[in-house]
């Protein structure tokens, strides 16, 4: 298979191999890493084809483009003898077409001079053709890889342009250009790169349990697939909350953000419901039939983490009560808060009883950076995770966590057969998420080990104490 | 909503969820509104396994709707047989599919009522969301 080199974006790192192998396998390509760091922009992998390069990288949103490999060096004597070596068999194909030559330098600049120089240094190619800066017939790159502050690159490439990106769609799809969102709405790239991972494409259905203004669906609809969501606040659907941006006219709600993409027929409604005590059927359709389950829960936070039902258990009078109001218009249910584990743990329950197989759910979760963090990840027998992805905050991080749904015969019968889990109990908030305590409470356990550790480097190296700027 | 979520939706009270009365809930006093759509093939080849259908001729006859056949036509039926190709994007649909389409993703609840036949419970349905919470005392 041709080596191919793709230019990923620097950014939320961990996500960029997860989602460049989630296209791989939507486009249905087999793809294999040769070379990938988290501290480059620059990966190589095989593919089978031009066509598959591209089917993979167009839907792409944490990379530029991608571009067949011609050579790589680590000054421009081994990249030439690279070029030499590698590509000397293609050269003739590009003889006489229109081509343009650019150069893109990470963590790094040249001069203009410099610019003219280096592409002049690929003459031996013999291009014939006209050059073109625009619409040319064949587009190389020189890439030219820098360490931070390096005045000298220490890795270069060379490559012929296949396909760009479609990275375009973060601008399209920015928070602040959508007319109704709401404070903790994913921003748009991330929202993205989630439908992404979960394999969102035409004649797909996917449903979030909690949509907020519905950027999850937004997201999955923009790669075609048909959404559906719910949430158990019905005002943020409806959206009579309204939002404040300015000279905005008409009616803001979720079915409008769809009609501001021009997504509208892929939305099949928004319901007011409580993952709980879900209305969509559990039951009764062999085989699953959401294709995937994209969210990003209540972390209990900036959204209160709450579910249908009482803080106290009801006594009689209170139960008449509420069997005589409930049909006034009025009326609003009970709510009570709810162990963030186990609402983890619902969401994944549900999951399996709703998704195809090789259907996925793609969560958001947040944690304490101090905390063990393989034993944070929730699992379920009938569930394989397929990538965790990082971003990293200062003093805690979210994951994305993605799950497959297997095939019932294959999982083990005694993964079936597990304990019961004991959650937090409480009536309060604070008891029932761990994660929203620390998180008001500044994450004292991490910052102080994080004191700890400098404390013990400065008295090695006998410096004095600067203080601690991280606690605030 | 569209129709089509009505497919996949049954009562919240965690009692009836097993009961065959809880599905599916029957729209009352409702107001309906067609959106007009693009027709999505892949989309209605993909969904109508997963469609129950007497419960979609149920719904469509107590709408008031055009009744259906008794049988799930296939997904044969949906493209026309001359353009069968590779490339969905060239598949033609036939009427069964524009049908299909015009009741399931164009026809939306606007206002009503959905009722579960085991607890009669009702569901409001307001300006195209439906809510499913429950009061206190069924929880």
């Amino acid at each position: 298979m041709p080596e191919y080199l793709v230019r990923l974006v620097q950014m939320h790192e961990s996500f960029r191999k997860a989602e460049l192998e989630a296209l791989a396998e939507l486009a249905g390509a087999e793809i294999e890493f040769v070379r990938y760091d988290e501290d480059s922009p620059f990966c190589i992998v095989r593919l089978p084809s031009d066509a598959a390069a591209k089917a993979v990288i167009s839907r792409s949103i944490l990379s530029q483009g991608i571009h067949e490999l011609w050579g790589q060096g680590s000054d421009y004597d081994s990249l030439h003898a690279s070029v030499r070596e590698k590509s000397s068999h293609l050269w003739q194909k590009y003889h006489d077409v229109s081509f343009r030559f650019t150069l893109d330098c990470y963590r790094g600049t040249r001069e203009l001079s410099e610019n003219r120089r280096i592409i002049e240094s690929f003459s031996y190619l013999d291009f014939q053709g006209p050059i073109r800066m625009r619409e040319a017939e064949a587009e190389f790159r020189v890439f030219e890889d820098y360490q931070f502050n390096a005045s000298t690159p220490h890795t270069l490439f060379l490559g012929r342009f296949v396909a760009s990106s479609g990275r375009l769609a973060k601008t399209t799809y920015d928070l602040k250009k959508r007319h109704y969102i709401s404070t903790t709405s994913m921003d748009a790239e991330l929202a993205l790169v989630t439908a992404n991972i979960a394999l969102a494409a035409p004649g797909k259905l996917f449903y979030d349990p909690f949509m907020g203004t519905g950027g999850f669906p937004i997201a999955s609809a923009h790669f075609g697939a048909v959404v559906c969501g719910s949430d158990i606040d019905g005002r943020s659907i409806r959206g009579t909350g309204g939002s404040s941006r300015k000279g905005q006219v008409g009616k803001r709600d979720v079915a409008g953000n769809f009609k501001q993409y021009g997504t509208q027929g892929r939305y099949l409604g928004g319901f007011v419901s409580d993952l709980t005590n879900t209305p969509l059927r559990l039951h009764g359709i062999e085989g699953g039939y959401l294709d995937g389950i994209i969210s990003d829960p209540p972390y209990g936070i900036r959204e209160g983490l709450k579910v249908l039902g009482s803080r106290e258990k009801l006594g009689d009078v209170e139960r008449a009560t509420h069997r005589d109001r409930f049909k006034e218009p009025t009326y609003i249910p009970p709510k009570r808060p709810y162990s963030f584990i186990a609402m983890l743990d619902d969401i994944l329950d549900f999951a399996v009883k709703t998704l195809v197989v090789g259907g996925r759910l793609s969560i958001w979760m947040p944690t304490a950076n101090d905390e063990d963090i393989e034993l944070m990840i929730p699992t379920n027998p009938y569930l394989e995770i397929v990538s965790v992805c990082v971003q990293p905050f200062n003093k805690w991080s979210r994951r994305l966590l993605t799950y497959k749904r297997l095939r019932d015969e294959d999982v083990p019968p005694e993964a079936i057969e597990r304990k019961r889990k004991e959650y937090e109990s409480g009536v309060r908030a604070d008891d029932l998420n761990v994660f929203r305590r620390k998180y008001f409470e500044g994450f004292k356990e991490y910052v102080e080990l994080k004191r700890e550790a400098q404390g013990s480097v400065e008295q090695q190296s006998g410096k004095p104490d600067v203080g601690d700027d991280t606690v605030q | 909503m569209k129709l089509l979520t009505l497919n996949f939706l049954t009562c919240a009270i965690k009692t009836c969820k097993g009961s065959p009365a809880s599905f599916p809930l029957h729209p009352r006093d409702s107001e309906l509104e067609i959106i007009e759509t693009d027709i999505n093939l892949p989309f209605l080849k993909n969904i109508l396994p997963r469609l129950t259908w007497d419960a979609v001729r149920t719904i469509s006859t107590e709408l008031g709707l055009p009744e259906l056949p008794a049988t799930a036509p296939t997904r044969e039926d949906l493209v026309e047989p001359s353009s069968t190709s590779e490339d969905d994007a060239e598949e033609v649909p036939t009427q069964v599919a524009k049908d299909l389409h015009r009741l399931l993703l164009e026809t939306c609840v606007k206002e009503g009522k959905l009722v579960c036949g085991c607890c009669e419970h009702e569901y409001q349905v307001k300006e195209g969301v439906a809510n499913f919470l429950l009061p206190g005392h069924l929880v």
